[in-house]
Order: structure tokens, then sequence, then C-alpha cells
């Protein structure tokens, strides 16, 4: 409980922060209207104005506040306008990529360790994938594969699987080869077979390494579904509510669907996190 | 046809041979070099193949000699984006938002509570997705490099803040009690001792931030852009179907991506040459 005084302070000390640069950045606004309207404002009254613009530069707190309990809780789920129905169209394909982005990850995994032609050949590659950015080809990806009519939530998730693959590879790699030479030589006592090895030994001894890249790569993955749903006229889900706020000037939309993914960034970390520490726990492996 | 029955030949080729050079010569210094560039070769020649074999529209996916073509005829379009995006937006972006880290990082050093504070937020926005930001930032700082380098300026301080500030209570309390007897100060401490012992904390950030930096530059181009940089380039060509410029500029993406990360590695080599990761293999 060390951590929570302090991190409140800080926090606080963004929102205060926050309302500060709110009036700063909007009272331009504000003193052009009196400017054009012919009338002096006091100061108090530009704080109070910039609070509550329609289209602030910046949105004062409360109003993303309210953006945000409007989206989630003002509207029906199904509506167009609600952040529920457009988080879930994220989370769907978030999910899709992610599952497709750790199973590729350890699949390459458990061949690096187990072919030293892939480990040398297909590593450096997977490292060099990873400089490139990746993300900018997302737009093309997703207009190539509509041409082959693909469209829907599976371009998403490839993209999304693209950025997670890279986390779950390396901290697979590196997991399935933590057994040390001990262990291994004990295995090869008992006369183990490789398979053996693999299910006995190696898989449950990278678990620890698993998880913590899995928890990158679940927030790498909502990322790269996020950018994908950016370009070619996606009309649902964060990434589009995003754009289109952009498109329309409707700041405390671009501001209430960015807050939204941020939660849901949150609550995918945090979800990973417990089934770690229930997996680890019914393993022995606690700490 | 015959191109597809080449593709595959090659490639089983290509497959026996590494395997064989693996084995073999896995441990020595041209074939760490060698391996991974016939499997890079290989991958080329499958798809020149499969494409030409396969009969594939370019409009789904072009030849590497397609993209080559293209490349070779629009190097002045190539080098204007790069200079745009790359140059203006990213590195001064990078160098920005890397700088700031640092120096907030020293700063929030010295108190306890600052850390406590700010640790947990910044790992928590590193985890964000904050290319979201990018069209706000674009909406305030206009269309110009100006809003990508501060796009790039938000997504890179916070990794690099983290590593930072684990970086500077790396040292060990030893190391630290030699520097009292010296009777050091509190900057020659920070100078002599806890800078270099950060550098590869801070470098294992500066390299996740590079990658980092060129997304950020190229995705916040998507938001509205002067009528050059890459972004813009391939969010326009993708609609006129003009899919080789498109994979022209991914490779220029790519060139520019590695070789601003071979480049901060050399750096993290030049400085921390005495770390145990640096130091000669055998």
């Amino acid at each position: 409980m060390k951590m929570v005084a302090p991190v409140l302070t800080v926090l606080a000390a963004i929102i205060v922060l926050w309302y500060g640069a709110t009036v700063w950045l909007n009272s331009q606004w504000t003193y052009d209207q009196a400017a054009r309207a012919g009338q002096e404002v006091s100061f108090s009254e530009v704080v109070v104005d910039t609070m509550n613009q329609k289209r602030p530069v910046l949105p004062a707190p409360h109003q993303v506040a309210v953006g945000l309990w409007e989206g989630v809780a003002g509207q029906k789920i199904t509506s167009k306008r609600s952040l529920v129905y457009h988080g879930w169209i994220t989370l769907s394909a978030t999910l899709a990529g992610f599952a497709l982005g750790t199973g590729l990850g350890i699949l390459l995994a458990v061949g690096i360790t187990h072919s030293r032609a892939m480990d040398l050949s297909v590593m450096p590659w997977a490292i060099a994938s990873q400089t490139i950015p990746i993300l900018a080809i997302a737009p093309m990806v997703i207009v190539v594969l509509a041409s082959l009519g693909i469209t829907g939530l599976l371009p998403k998730a490839i993209i999304a699987a693209y950025l997670s693959f890279f986390p779950v590879l390396v901290g697979m790699v590196k997991g399935l080869r933590a057994p040390d030479h001990m262990q291994l030589d004990l295995l090869k006592t008992y006369n183990a077979s490789k398979g053996e090895t693999f299910w006995k030994l190696r898989l449950p001894s990278s678990m620890p390494y698993l998880f913590a890249s899995l928890k990158v790569g679940v927030a790498a993955s909502l990322v790269g579904t996020i950018v994908a749903e950016l370009p070619a006229g996606a009309t649902r889900g964060l990434g589009a509510r995003l754009l289109s706020g952009s498109y329309y000037g409707q700041t405390v939309q671009i501001w209430s669907a960015l807050f939204a993914a941020a939660a849901l960034a949150a609550i995918l970390v945090v979800v990973v996190g417990i089934i770690e520490q229930i997996t680890l726990k019914r393993m022995g492996m606690v700490r | 046809m015959s191109w597809l029955i080449f593709a595959i030949v090659f490639w089983l080729a290509a497959w026996a041979l590494n395997s064989w050079l693996a084995k073999a010569h896995g441990a020595e210094r041209w074939a760490r070099f060698l391996i991974p560039a016939l499997f890079g070769l290989t991958i080329l020649i499958l798809w020149e193949g499969l494409v030409l074999g396969l009969n594939i529209s370019p409009v789904i996916l072009p030849a590497p000699s397609q993209i080559a073509a293209s490349f070779a005829a629009s190097t002045d379009i190539l080098r204007e984006d790069f200079v745009q995006t790359i140059l203006k937006g990213a590195l001064s972006g990078y160098l920005i938002g890397c700088g700031a880290a640092v120096v907030v990082a020293v700063l929030i050093d010295r108190s306890p509570f600052l850390q406590r504070g700010l640790l947990p937020i910044g790992n928590f926005v590193a985890a964000l997705p904050i290319v979201g930001i990018a069209p706000i930032l674009v909406m305030w700082f206009g269309f110009d490099w100006q809003s990508k380098a501060a796009v790039v300026v938000v997504m890179v301080f916070f990794p690099v803040l983290v590593n930072m500030v684990a970086g500077l209570a790396a040292t060990d309390a030893l190391q630290r009690d030699l520097m009292a007897t010296y009777s050091a100060s509190y900057w020659q401490g920070l100078f002599k001792m806890r800078l270099p012992a950060a550098m590869p904390f801070l470098f294992n950030g500066l390299k996740i931030a590079t990658t980092l930096a060129l997304i950020g530059a190229i995705v916040a181009e998507f938001f509205g852009s002067p009528t050059m940089g890459m972004g813009f380039r391939i969010s326009t060509a993708v609609g006129q179907l003009d899919l080789p410029l498109v994979w022209s500029e991914i490779t220029v993406a790519a060139l520019a991506g590695s070789g601003f990360y071979g480049l901060v590695a050399l750096i993290e080599k030049l400085v921390t040459f005495w770390h145990p990761s640096q130091r000669a293999r055998t």
C-alpha cells in the first residue's frame, strides 16, 4: 500500500495540470467569440466557458468523463454511438489476433529450439521484422484482403497477430531454453524422449517467460487492431471512432475513444496477469 | 508453371544447404551471416516464383522484381518522403522525446516519492495504444512535420523514461559506498557512476523507441499531412492501386528502420563496451 499515496498524488497533479491546460488552450476561442460579439469577458467567465465548450481544443477531464459515461451507459449496447459496441468490435479482433500471434510465436519458438538451422535462419529475420514499422502497411493489408473478398474481423486480426507474435516468440525461445544442464541431464538419465523432455521439462519451465511476453503481446495486439481500424473507411471499432472524431472535430469523442482504448488495454493486461497468477500458483512456481 | 517449380526446387535446395551449413559450420562467423542471407534470398525467390507462377495480379501482391523496378523509377519521390517523414518527423521527435525522458528520469530519481508515483503510471502509459493521440496532436500542431514529431515525442517518452529510471537505480550499495568514501558530490556520483551504469538500460529503451518513432511518424500522417511523406504516399498509392510504389515505400521504411536500429545498436556497443552482453563472444 506504499504505492497508493504517491500514485494518487501524481494522478491529482496530472488532473490539475490538465485543467490548467484546458483553460490555456481553449481561452483563445472564448476571447475570439467575445471580440466578435463586442464584449469584454472577465477571467472567471473565461474559465467557466473553457470548461464547457462544444468543440474544445482540449476537453476538460469532466467532459471526457461525461462523454465516456454516455458512450458506455447512455446508449443501447447495439447503438452505433455506444462505446461498448465499438469496444467489442475492437476487442474481438484483438483477441483473435492475439490468439493467432501467440500460436504462431509458440510454434516458431518450438521450431527454433529444436532445429539449429531454423534458429540460425529464422531468428535474425524475426528480429529484423520488428525494426520494420509494420503498422505502416496496415492499410495496405486491409485493402488487399478486402479486394480478395476477406473483410471484417480477419484482416485486423492478422495485423494484431503480426504485432503480438514477436514478444511471444522471443519470450518462448528464452523460456524453452531456461532449463539448465542439470535438469536436461536428469531427463537424459531417465531415458526421456525429445517429446517427453518438451512436455515435462521445457514447456512447464517456460511458463513464467511466456506470461511476461503475453502481457506485452496483448497490449501490442490492441494497438495493432486500433491502427488497422484507422484506414480504409472502417466504420466500426475504437480506431474508426478516433478517425471520425478527427474528421468532424469532435474532440470529446476522440478523447473518450482514447480512454476507452486505454481502459481496454488495462483490463486485458490485468486479465492476463490474473491468469498468470492462477497458473503459476497451481504449478507451484509463485515466488 | 516453370517458375513455380523452379521456386520450390530452389526452396528445397536452399533448405537442405542451410541445414547442412548449420550442422557443419553453425559456430563459424561467416555461416552466421550466410545462413540468414540465404534464408532471405529463398523467401524472395519463393515470392517471385509464386507470384509469376500462379499469375497473381500485381494489385494484390507485386513480385519483388516489379517492386525493384518501381523503386528505381521513383527514387525522387522516395527521397522526398524519406526526408519529410524520417528525418524531419521521426528523428527530431525521437531526439526531443528521448532527451526529455532522460532529463525527467534524472530529476525524478532524486525523489523516491515521485518515483513510486510516476513509475506505475509510466509503465501503464507505456502499454497504452498511444498512437491514438495522433489525431489530437495533428489537430493541435497542424499538418506539417511538427505534429508528427509531437506524436513521436509522446510515443518514445515513456518507454525511455521507465528504462532510464530503472537504470539509474541499477547501482548497488557497494558501488555507492565507494563513491561516498571518495566524498563524491551528487553530480560527480551521477556522472561518474550512475549515468554509465544506466547506459545498458537506457539503450534498451532507445532501441525499442526507434521502431516506435517510425510507426508514430508514419501513422500520424494518416490523419492529415502535406502532399508528401511516407504515410501520405502509402495511403494515396493504395487508393490508386499502385501497389509496387507502396511496397517501395515499405522497403524504404524497412531499410530506414533497420538502419536506425543498427545505428543505435552501434552507439550502444561503443558506449557500453564494458557490459557482459557486449564483450566479444567466442
